[in-house]
């Protein structure tokens, strides 16, 4: 069991994906680590880390029937599985606004240049049809200490749109 | 000063009700001594309640001090502790030296009002708030068998938020 696989499954959104694929590789032998799974607009998306001792071929056939019956896209690729060394984040940042392209390209620049390290990232899109609105939250390591991203925020809120920073202060008890 | 061994979760111990102290004697200063000891070689540690070592009685240390610019009180030995008043909720973030590579996010008062006796057997009574009173509710959850994986809730939404809307 010393394999690690990254499974990335795709489909349109319905009932039963999870566990549909997990029963599929706990079947067929596998260990699950860390996953990520979110609905994203009308698709269901899963990221999993998998254990196996079989090859990438192996997991790709022991999911094959569940992609196939459900009309899944599937990639696997083979990675290191490095747990038990989480990355605690100490900064959690909010972006709103009127949704345009570019929002999250010009933000996570300015943010990676004064030392932000993303350790998570979710963003939705809300509001109505025809007046979307983006909303973007951000956890991570602040390298360069909190008031340089503080910094790079007012350029980000010069461009239109709102943040709110939060210093994540961790009891360890 | 020996280290006491931090118990780890799914040990059975840490789920216990603790029971009141009743003797103030030296052995109990040696054991708190011993227990200070422990809680300032974790990385971060900024409290420890005696059931993580296994001694499963209402005694608990916190010290937030090397927090700057924070209201607290410096170190604190926290026997037979009881929160009287609670105010407030607030969402922040946890982590435990029984839970090692997890941290997640706890609603807890925002401010409290405890009292305990200290290791003399002393009344004590403190009005705290955030960080401090964070860090003293976790510990608290300890003497009473809960761990701060028992008050998870999501990472994703605003949790932060601090403001009523009305």
């Amino acid at each position: 069991m010393d394999k690690w696989y990254m499974v990335v499954v795709v489909g349109a959104d319905r009932p039963g994906i999870v566990a549909k694929v997990t029963a599929a590789l706990f079947d067929g032998g596998c260990n699950l680590g860390e996953a990520s799974m979110a609905r994203l607009g009308g698709n269901f998306t899963m990221m999993l880390m998998v254990q196996s001792e079989g090859r990438e071929q192996s997991v790709k056939a022991m999911l094959a029937p569940v992609v196939e019956s459900l009309d899944l896209h599937l990639h696997i690729d083979s990675i290191n599985g490095e747990l038990h060394h989480h990355v605690e984040p100490d900064v959690r940042i909010t972006l709103f606004g009127e949704d345009r392209s570019g929002i999250v390209a010009h933000a996570t620049a300015a943010l990676a240049e004064v030392g932000l390290h993303i350790l998570s990232l979710e963003s939705d899109v809300a509001g109505s049809e025809d007046k979307p609105i983006y909303i973007l939250h951000i956890e991570g390591a602040a390298r360069e200490g909190i008031p340089a991203l503080e910094s790079a925020l007012e350029i980000i809120a010069s461009e239109g749109i709102e943040t709110r920073l939060m210093p994540i202060e961790t009891v360890i008890g | 000063m020996s280290m006491l061994t931090i118990l780890q979760y799914p040990d059975e111990r840490l789920k216990q009700v603790a029971a009141e102290v009743s003797v103030f004697d030296d052995a109990l200063r040696t054991f708190i001594h011993q227990l200070e000891t422990t809680m300032r070689a974790g990385p971060g540690g900024v409290g420890i309640a005696a059931p993580q070592v296994g001694r499963i009685e209402r005694i608990a240390i916190v010290d937030v001090s090397a927090k700057k610019k924070i209201k607290q009180h410096g170190r604190l030995v926290l026997i037979n502790p009881e929160i009287t008043a609670w105010q407030g909720s607030v969402v922040g973030r946890e982590g435990c030296m029984s839970v090692p590579d997890y941290t997640g996010n706890v609603v807890r008062a925002e401010t409290i009002t405890l009292t305990a006796q200290d290791e003399f057997g002393q009344p004590q009574q403190f009005e705290m708030e955030g960080f401090e009173a964070r860090a003293v509710q976790h510990e608290l959850d300890h003497l009473d068998g809960m761990l701060f994986l028992d008050r998870l809730v999501s990472r994703r939404s605003d949790l932060f938020k601090r403001k009523v809307y009305q």
